[in-house]
């Protein structure tokens, strides 16, 4: 017993020290948003006179509202699909037997390596001809399924007992119940995760938003962002100001989702 | 007899109706214009499209504005899917380019003529001149002078600025103030490679040493001498023997205006352009001084760029007509009068930019004598080019590599990019 | 006369066959359109000289390829990207793996111990290099403090050639490691208490269970993270170029990556068809290396 809580012991402490080292460069972040421009340069770390002058700048004085409305819609939207789909393919790749299977799940890995910047031109051209450029449609078609999810929940899927879902045919359920009802459940820690990612990866996304963006108003958050840096140098006040506010919404879903990974399902009475 | 009756009552209705004013069943015609991000340029423009409509009803203009560090890249994307403005902006030195793959449509001779660009325009529009034509033009212009902190000056006992490069290095070394270990905590010169340093090499210290960065023609590189590497080898003295700069003091692409405004570099070199960003954000007491020159009276040199307006291949119809008054609209002294006062650039004509008022101002004159004899370096690409020369300094500076063999190796490489571009120029 | 019967069997694996092409057919459509037709293009383009700026796009057969077979910064950003992959990615998995398993040993703080895990994780990329680059400032850093109160010389970190790279990926693990994390818990959670108690009656318990209980049974976590990371590392891009902006490739190219080459080439020297060359050999080497991978790790246990 006593080993037990010397273990845990050592595990608080290497978390914490581990904690300081992973959070400072967040908190220099949060430091230089509550600083004056002039002070930014002081190189103090802590702001003498901390100010929330850049928040209400960036929030009142620039688009910002606009900015994280247009990447919120787009990222919830993406995330949604992604949450489907990614699930549905990564499922009937794991567990269900036809031919090709080996082809299909090989082919969409292989799109995982190529990167995404050789793409760009292409989707433009392609969203010029349906008239695509400058909507929500164009920001978000490119991510509505990625591999990535593909992968992983096919990875996550090849844990689902076949008993259980033999069981489920025996019962008559059908082949998109048994994803639904039965598979799907049971890796609600891999789709929560899923989520987090995908959303994340949405929200930061920079080169395609600018491309098929041309006016001001449908503007994501990152190429918001990058209007604070100019000819004449970057405005880092109001830089940390806007990442620190756009960091919150990815916080706020990885606070919401993060139960679902942590309480996953216990296996009970499942020993064939 | 009969078609020429019929044919001449036809010829009375058209021109009957087509004299009837615009404004009646002729739609607006609506063109956009492209310009990075910058809040003041973004307003002016905003302000002359409202100028601009009002006396030219039949035209619509729309402005779209992008993020300044990822600009270029959005503008040649939209080349290839047909998309993009009738009138961009452009930074000069991508001109070549753009020219080269007929993106742009040359300037209409009528409304722009040679020699009335010439005549009326600071010399270093020149640059902007490919095929013996002019693709596009600019409302302002910039230039490249010293900036010092007059504060520090005075503490280090100096009473003025510069005048030549040796004065400037004797002077930094007053300035630079060094912690117990030896490393500096204020450097005396901002150096910034990758900042306006490696224009200040190509168009001043290449020429105030006696060679040059390219032949006239711009198709050889000739800084491959004795003398370019003596000049090279003063610049990287300041880091790496008189140690009075830090490739690096204050991370970022503009750490080294960072660095001057929080009062940790004593003097840089920099654009016109930073003047407004300069004046808002120092606090202590700051000049504005002629750049150096490697004697007292020697030859003065200065690296002048700008940012130019012109027509690309998509303004075509009436849009064409449209974009071409828009252009000249733009490009307008009273234009450029407006720009000065709320964006804060020299203008392009020289009638304006000749202005005693503006030359006697403390902070603008300098920048407004050096326009004699600024040079604007006729890019073809200018990353490239521009990271050959980062890399020669890096040479220099970090492995120790002889001057001479840095810009041996940089020669070479910085003439295959050249001869690409004139390869492919050739063909047309 | 009684009409043939044909085996049970038969028809379902016929009936799952059907659904599971109907099931994939969406994601098909999106797959082959929207990653593998633009993926083609960039095949075909590899062949083509093409300035994006320019509508001609005359074919030069194995030109581009050859170009960048012998230019020395592919080769620098090859090696580069390498070295990236085989520092970064053990770090990162040792990393996540180790604090996802403190993380389930411990009891209280649990939440706030994941969400400061996952902070990194969740920081915009221009805010944390920009604090990374103060971080390594040889005059004014905490690092460089650090270094001269144990008395050690000063390092230049992001100035040297030598040392920009390891620099970066230390910067690249400190962002992953929450991801890593997560995917690390989700794994764990998948794998039944009942064999750990089972385990601990039998008296295995510690190391034992680690070695012969969740190892094993992580595997297909493990797999993922693995190939996963590798497809990461080897495409590493944004980090590369937010840290190095003055220079993008870092001094003399100590930092350069092969979509960082890609993305230059293409995006600011506008010569697509070299881009796109380097984008073929990228992906034929990930493939490789993939599915080197995925044999290795096929011939484990799978669950």
């Amino acid at each position: 017993m006593a080993a037990r809580r010397a273990g845990a012991a050592w595990s608080y402490l290497v978390l914490a020290s581990g904690s300081v080292v992973v959070v400072y460069p967040f908190l220099w972040m949060i430091a230089t948003a509550l600083k004056t421009p002039r002070e930014i340069f002081e190189l103090h770390f802590w702001p003498h006179a901390p100010t929330l002058a850049n928040f209400h700048d960036v929030l009142l004085h620039s688009q910002f509202p606009r900015w994280f409305g247009n990447s919120l819609l787009v990222a919830l939207v993406t995330t949604a699909s992604v949450a489907f789909f990614d699930s549905l393919t990564g499922y009937t790749l794991a567990k269900l037997r036809f031919p090709g299977r080996g082809v299909i799940f090989t082919v969409i890995l292989s799109t995982l390596m190529i990167p995404t910047e050789m793409l760009v031109i292409p989707w433009y051209t392609m969203s010029a001809w349906f008239g695509w450029i400058d909507t929500y449609w164009g920001i978000m078609f490119p991510g509505l399924m990625s591999a990535f999810g593909v992968f992983l929940m096919r990875q996550f899927m090849t844990g689902v007992p076949d008993e259980l879902l033999d069981a489920g045919r025996i019962d008559g359920v059908s082949e998109f119940g048994l994803f639904t009802r039965i598979a799907l459940p049971l890796v609600r820690p891999a789709l929560a995760a899923l989520c987090i990612f995908t959303f994340l990866g949405n929200w930061n996304a920079f080169l395609w938003p600018l491309v098929v963006v041309q006016t001001s108003d449908m503007r994501t958050l990152p190429v918001g962002i990058a209007l604070f840096s100019g000819e004449a140098g970057s405005a880092w006040h109001l830089i940390m100001a806007a990442s620190a506010l756009g960091a919150l919404p990815v916080l706020a879903v990885f606070v919401l989702l993060q139960r679902q990974i942590i309480e996953g399902i216990v296996l009970s009475g499942l020993r064939s | 007899m009969m078609r020429r009756i019929i044919g001449a009552g036809c010829l009375t209705l058209v021109l009957a109706f087509g004299g009837l004013p615009a404004a009646q069943g002729q739609q607006p015609v609506t063109i956009t214009y492209w310009q990075y991000y910058f809040e003041s340029k973004v307003k002016t423009i905003d302000m002359l499209i409202k100028q601009f409509e009002s006396r030219n009803p039949g035209i619509h203009v729309v402005q779209e504005t992008f993020p300044y560090d990822s600009y270029n890249q959005k503008v040649a994307s939209a080349v290839p899917a047909g998309q993009g403005p009738d009138v961009v902006n452009l930074y000069y030195g991508w001109l070549p380019q753009y020219v080269n793959s007929g993106y742009l449509q040359p300037l209409p001779a009528d409304a722009f003529s040679t020699t009335q660009i010439e005549r009326e325009y600071v010399p270093m529009v020149k640059a902007a001149k490919f095929d013996g034509k002019y693709w596009a033009i600019p409302t302002a212009v910039r230039t490249l002078a010293l900036f010092y902190n007059k504060e520090l000056f005075r503490q280090a006992g100096l009473s003025r600025p510069p005048l030549t490069w040796d004065e400037f290095t004797s002077d930094a070394q007053r300035l630079t103030q060094r912690d117990s270990r030896g490393r500096p905590t204020l450097e005396g010169f901002g150096i910034a490679p990758d900042g306006q340093d490696h224009q200040l090499i190509r168009e001043v210290l290449f020429r105030q040493w006696g060679a040059s960065a390219y032949s006239s023609d711009g198709r050889r590189v000739t800084y491959d001498t004795p003398q370019a590497a003596a000049a090279l080898q003063w610049y990287t003295d300041l880091v790496t023997k008189s140690q009075v700069a830090v490739i690096g003091f204050f991370p970022g692409g503009n750490g080294y205006r960072d660095a001057f405004v929080a009062g940790k570099a004593g003097m840089i070199i920099d654009g016109s352009f930073a003047i407004g960003s300069i004046q808002s954000s120092t606090k202590f007491d700051w000049g504005v001084a002629l750049l150096p020159r490697r004697t007292a009276g020697g030859t003065p040199s200065n690296f002048g760029s700008f940012w130019v307006n012109g027509l690309t291949r998509n303004a075509t119809g009436p849009r064409l007509a449209a974009a071409e008054t828009f252009l000249k609209f733009l490009t307008s002294p009273d234009t450029e009068r407006l720009w000065l006062a709320q964006v804060g650039e020299i203008p392009a004509d020289r009638t304006l930019a000749g202005d005693p008022k503006l030359a006697q101002d403390p902070v603008y004159g300098p920048f407004i004598a050096s326009l004699a004899y600024a040079h604007a370096t006729f890019f073809v690409d200018e990353t490239a080019q521009r990271t050959v020369m980062l890399d020669a300094i890096n040479e220099v500076v970090l492995n120790n590599t002889d001057p001479r063999a840095a810009l041996h190796t940089a020669a070479a490489k910085e003439q295959k990019v050249l001869d690409a571009f004139w390869a492919t120029q050739a063909k047309h | 006369m009684t009409p043939p019967v044909r085996p049970r069997g038969m028809r379902l694996a016929a009936r799952q066959a059907l659904w599971a092409y109907a099931f994939l057919a969406a994601p098909m459509a999106f797959f082959l359109t929207i990653r593998l037709a633009p993926a083609a293009a960039a095949l075909i383009i590899s062949l083509h000289r093409w300035n994006i700026l320019s509508p001609e796009k005359p074919f030069v057969g194995l030109a581009n390829f050859r170009e960048v077979w012998t230019d020395p910064l592919f080769w620098q950003a090859a090696g580069n990207t390498l070295r990236y992959a085989v520092v970064g990615i053990p770090a990162q998995l040792a990393g996540g793996l180790v604090v996802a398993l403190l993380l389930q040993r411990i009891t209280r703080f649990r939440g706030l111990f994941r969400a400061i895990y996952f902070l990194p994780f969740v920081t915009p990329i221009v805010a944390a290099s920009w604090v990374w680059q103060w971080l390594y400032s040889p005059q004014f850093g905490p690092l460089t403090r650090i270094l001269d109160a144990l008395g050690l010389p000063t390092q230049a970190f992001l100035r040297s050639p030598h040392e920009a790279l390891y620099a970066i990926t230390a910067m690249v693990v400190w962002e992953y490691l929450g991801f890593q994390v997560v995917i690390f818990l989700a794994g764990l959670q998948a794998i039944p208490r009942v064999y750990y108690e089972a385990a601990a009656m039998d008296g295995a318990d510690g190391l034992r269970a680690f070695r012969h209980i969740t190892l094993p049974l992580l595997n297909p976590t493990l797999v993922f993270s693995v190939v996963y990371g590798t497809i990461l590392y080897l495409q590493l891009f944004t980090q590369v170029l937010n840290m190095t902006f003055g220079d993008p490739g870092g001094p003399l190219g100590a930092t350069e990556t092969m979509v960082l080459y890609v993305y230059q080439q293409g995006f600011q020297h506008f010569r697509m068809g070299p881009a796109a060359s380097a984008t073929v050999l990228l992906f034929g080497a990930i493939l490789l290396i993939t599915f080197v991978q995925l044999r290795v790790f096929q011939t484990r246990v799978e669950y």
